[in-house]
C-alpha cells in the first residue's frame, strides 16, 4: 500500500513537474520566508493580486519553519540555491547578509518614499545611508484586557501608571479573575511584554534608545531602572505560580476568561479573536501621570530584500515596488491583524481590536525595542541578558538596581559608544 | 616432544592471513572516523583559533584564557559546571541507589508480576526526552498541573512551589525528572549482574546461616560492585553531556536565571546562538574541549584508579 503511495506521489510529482516546464517562459520569483502560518494569505490573495496586474510573473511563496529559518537561509544563500526574494529579519540578522553581499541595496527602489525613517531603521545600514530591505509589517505592544470582566467590575480603561495599579488592586480584590496573565518561566515574557512594553513612557521612545546608542544615557540612569521598579511591582498582581507559568499558559489563561489583563503585542490578535469567547479591548501603555506624552514600542518586524544572486532581478524589483505600495499594506495588513503596515499611507482595518493598537500610533510616539539595534552585538547579549533580568525582578530574586547595573556591566564590556 | 609442541609449530607455519578481521572492521571504523573522531579532532582544532580583525587565525590557548579569565565568561563556566555537578550527585544519590534497589526486589524470585514492574519501570528510559519534558512541565504546572491537584486531594497542596520557576528548586526538579527517565538503566545492569550470581553462591551463604539483608550486603553486592562501577561511568558520562531534557524543559537560557545551566546547554548557546545572539564557533569549540577533557580525566580515574582496585570473583 505504502508503495502505491510512493508511485502516486512521484508520478503526480513528474505530472507538476512538467506543468512547470510548460511555463517556463514566464518568470517565476521564489520567496523566502519563516512565516509559514501565512502561506494560505499569500496563495489566496496577495500573489493572485500581484499576477492579475503583472502578466508573465509568477510568485511562489516558499516558507520554512521560524526556528530553523535563519540557519536554512544562510546555508541556501551560500550555496546559491536560495529564492529571488528574502524575507529580512530586523536588524543586525539581516545587516549581516547585507554585508555578505547577499541583498542588494534597495535604497533608490521606486516605492521606498512610501516609508518614514523610523519605519527603514530595522533595514538600513548603520549610517542610515542604504535601505537593503523593504518594510512589510511592524507588532505594537500594549495591553489587552477582558472587557466583559471590566463591566461587570465597573472599571474603566486606565490611563496612568496609579489608576493602572487601581484597576489590578480592584481585580484583585473581588478575587474572580487573575488580575493578570503574564509568567516568567519563558524568561522572554517578561522582557517583551513587560519590560518592553512599558519602558518606552519611562525612557521617552526614540530619545531613549538612541542616547543609550550614543553612550549618552546608561541602563542604570533613573529612566531605564524605574520600569524595573513598575514592573517588580506586577508580582502581586500575577497568578499563582506565576514562576513557571509558560507563554502558552498565558496566553490560555486570558482566553479561557481567566484573567482580566493580558500584556500583548499585536501578534495575538488573530488568534484572540478565534479562541476568546468574550468581547475585548486594549489600552496602550500607561503613563506616569495625567498629560503626560505616550510612547509606544511599535517594532518592525518583517521586511522583504532581493537576493544578489537573483537572475530575475527586474521582475524582482517589479514585485518589490508592489509591496511597497499602499495596495500590498491594505491587503496584507487586513489579513493578519495585528501585524500593522509600516507604510505612510493610513490603511483602513476592519478588526476592531487591531484598529485600537494601529491607533495609538496618532496619540503617541513610536519607538522600537531598545535592545535590538547596534546593542545586542557583543557577548554577553544584552538581549538575552534583558530577558534573564526582567524574569529576575519580577520574580523576586534581584532588585531593579542589581538587574540595572548588572545589564550595564555587561554592556561596557564589549560597547564602546561611538563619539 | 610432547603433542603440544608440535601442534603449535604447525600453527606457527601455517597461520594465514586473517582478511576477515580486516573486512569485518573497516565499515565500522570508516563509519566511527568520518562521524565520531574526524568531527573531534576538528572541533579540538576549533578551539586554538579564532576569528581576530576579520582574520581566521590560530591564537594558540587564547580561546581557554578568555572562557577562565574573562569574569564573564568565566562565572557563566563555573555555574554550569557547578550545576552539572549537582546534576550529576543528585543522579548518583537517587538514581543509583534506587535502581539498586529495584533490581534487587525484582530479583526476589517470589515477586509477582516481576515482568510487569520492570517493563514499567523501563519503559520512561524509551521515551522521547521531548515527551518526558512536556510530560513533566504539565504534570509541574502550577495552572493545569495534576500535582497540586492530586496534593490538594490529599491535603498537601501547602508544600506545592512552582519549583521549576524558582532558581533555589528548578535544577532540583529537572534533576529528578531526568532520573525518573533513566532508573530503567542501573536497574537492568545490575538486575542482570544479580542473576549472573550462581545458586550455589547463595545456596552456600544460606548453608552458612546468612539470608535476607545480611545476604544481600555481604555476598551480593560486593558481586554486583563491577556493575555499580559500569553504572557509574555511564551516568558520568551522561550527565555531562546532557542537554536535551533541559533544553526542553528549561528552554536555551536554562533559566531562571542561569539556575540550571549546565555545559551542554552553555555549549549549545555558545555555538549555535539564541535568539539575537550570533553563534561563536570558536568559543563553542572551546567549551567542547573542555568538556571532553572533563569526561575524559573522569573515565581515565575510573579506569586506571578505581575498577584495577576492584575485586572480581570468578565462578
Amino acid at each position: 500500500m505504502t508503495r502505491t503511495t510512493i508511485n502516486g506521489l512521484l508520478l503526480a510529482s513528474s505530472i507538476l513537474g512538467s506543468a512547470g516546464l510548460a511555463q517556463a517562459q514566464d518568470v517565476t520569483l521564489t520567496i523566502e520566508s519563516w512565516r509559514n502560518d501565512d502561506l494560505a494569505i499569500w496563495q489566496e490573495k496577495l500573489i493572485p493580486a500581484f499576477e492579475s496586474k503583472h502578466p508573465g510573473i509568477k510568485v511562489v511563496f516558499s516558507p520554512s519553519a521560524p526556528t530553523e529559518y535563519n540557519a536554512a537561509l544562510n546555508a541556501k544563500l551560500d550555496a546559491g540555491s536560495a529564492g529571488d526574494l528574502i524575507t529580512c529579519r530586523p536588524f543586525d540578522a539581516s545587516l549581516e547578509l547585507y554585508n555578505k553581499k547577499h541583498l542588494v541595496d534597495l535604497t533608490g527602489l521606486a516605492g521606498m518614499e512610501n516609508f518614514s525613517d523610523v519605519a527603514k531603521s530595522a533595514w538600513t545600514t548603520d549610517d542610515g545611508k542604504t535601505a537593503f530591505c523593504v518594510p512589510m509589517a511592524s507588532v505594537i505592544h500594549g495591553f489587552i484586557y477582558n472587557k466583559d470582566a471590566f463591566d461587570q467590575l465597573g472599571l474603566s480603561v486606565p490611563t496612568t501608571e496609579d489608576e493602572f495599579f487601581a484597576v489590578l488592586d480592584k481585580i484583585k480584590a473581588d478575587g474572580n479573575y487573575i488580575p493578570m496573565a503574564m509568567g516568567t518561566k519563558d524568561l522572554w515574557e517578561a522582557a517583551t511584554m513587560g519590560y518592553q512594553n512599558i519602558g518606552p513612557n519611562y525612557w521617552k521612545g526614540e530619545e531613549g534608545r538612541l542616547a543609550l546608542i550614543k553612550g549618552e544615557q546608561k541602563l542604570t540612569d533613573e529612566p531605564w531602572v524605574e520600569p524595573y521598579r513598575v514592573l517588580a511591582k506586577w508580582r502581586d498582581y500575577l497568578g499563582d505560580g506565576f514562576e513557571a507559568q509558560t507563554y502558552p499558559d498565558s496566553q490560555n489563561l486570558f482566553t479561557l476568561g481567566r484573567a482580566a489583563i493580558y500584556p500583548a503585542g499585536s501578534w495575538e490578535i488573530a488568534g484572540f479573536n478565534t479562541q476568546a469567547e468574550f468581547k475585548m479591548g486594549a489600552f496602550p501603555p500607561p503613563v506616569k501621570k495625567a498629560g503626560d506624552t505616550c510612547y509606544i514600542s511599535d517594532h518592525n518586524d518583517i521586511g522583504i530584500g532581493l537576493n544578489a544572486k537573483s537572475p530575475n532581478a527586474e521582475a524582482a524589483k517589479t514585485f518589490l515596488t508592489w509591496v511597497a505600495s499602499p495596495e500590498f499594506a491594505d491587503i496584507y495588513a487586513n489579513a493578519l491583524p495585528g501585524f500593522f503596515s509600516l507604510n505612510s499611507t493610513a490603511v483602513t482595518m476592519t478588526d476592531p481590536l487591531a484598529q485600537e493598537f494601529v491607533s495609538w500610533r496618532e496619540k503617541c510616539k513610536s519607538t522600537i525595542r531598545s535592545t535590538y539595534q547596534i546593542l545586542s552585538r557583543g557577548t554577553p547579549n544584552l538581549e538575552n541578558e534583558t530577558w534573564v533580568a526582567s524574569a529576575n525582578v519580577i520574580n523576586g530574586t534581584e532588585t531593579p538596581e542589581e538587574a540595572a547595573k548588572k545589564l550595564q556591566e555587561g554592556l561596557e564590556s564589549w560597547y564602546k559608544p561611538a563619539k | 616432544m610432547n603433542p603440544r609442541e608440535t601442534m603449535m609449530d604447525v600453527s606457527e607455519l601455517k597461520r594465514p592471513r586473517r582478511w576477515h578481521i580486516l573486512v569485518f572492521l573497516t565499515p565500522a571504523l570508516l563509519i566511527y572516523t568520518a562521524v565520531m573522531i574526524l568531527p573531534l579532532i576538528e572541533t579540538l582544532r576549533q578551539s586554538f583559533f579564532n576569528t581576530v580583525d576579520g582574520e581566521y587565525t590560530f591564537v594558540g590557548l587564547g580561546n581557554f584564557s578568555v572562557l577562565f579569565g574573562d569574569p564573564r565568561w568565566a562565572s557563566d563556566f563555573w555555574n554550569a559546571l557547578r550545576n552539572n555537578v549537582v546534576f550529576f550527585l543528585i543522579h548518583m544519590a537517587v538514581q543509583n541507589p534506587i535502581g539498586i534497589a529495584l533490581a534487587a526486589m525484582l530479583s526476589v524470585p517470589k515477586l509477582r508480576f516481576s515482568t510487569f514492574y520492570r517493563t514499567a519501570i523501563f519503559l520512561p528510559t524509551l521515551l522521547s526526552f521531548v515527551i518526558v519534558g512536556f510530560i513533566w512541565k504539565l504534570i509541574l504546572s502550577p495552572i493545569w498541573g495534576v500535582a497540586p491537584y492530586l496534593m490538594d486531594l490529599v491535603g498537601l497542596k501547602w508544600l506545592f512551589a512552582p519549583w521549576l520557576g524558582r532558581p533555589d528548586s528548578a535544577l532540583i526538579a529537572v534533576s529528578l525528572i531526568s532520573v525518573w527517565q533513566y532508573i530503567g538503566i542501573p536497574m537492568m545492569l545490575i538486575y542482570a549482574a544479580l542473576l549472573n550470581i550462581p545458586d550455589e553462591v547463595i545456596e552456600a551463604a544460606e548453608l552458612d546461616g546468612i539470608t535476607g539483608w545480611s545476604q544481600f550486603w555481604k555476598i551480593k553486592l560486593p558481586l554486583i560492585l563491577p556493575a555499580i562501577g559500569i553504572v557509574s561511568i555511564l551516568t558520568f558520562v551522561g550527565n555531562f553531556n546532557a542537554f536535551d531534557l533541559i533544553y526542553t524543559v528549561q528552554g536555551a537560557l536554562a533559566g531562571p536565571d542561569g539556575s540550571t545551566d549546565i555545559l551542554g546547554t552553555l555549549l549549545y548557546r555558545t555555538f549555535f546562538g539564541f535568539q539575537l545572539q550570533l553563534g561563536d564557533r570558536s568559543m563553542g569549540a572551546t567549551i567542547a574541549t573542555v568538556m571532553f577533557l572533563i569526561i575524559l580525566a573522569g573515565v581515565s580515574l575510573y579506569l586506571f584508579v578505581i575498577q584495577r582496585r576492584m575485586r572480581r570473583y570468578q565462578f
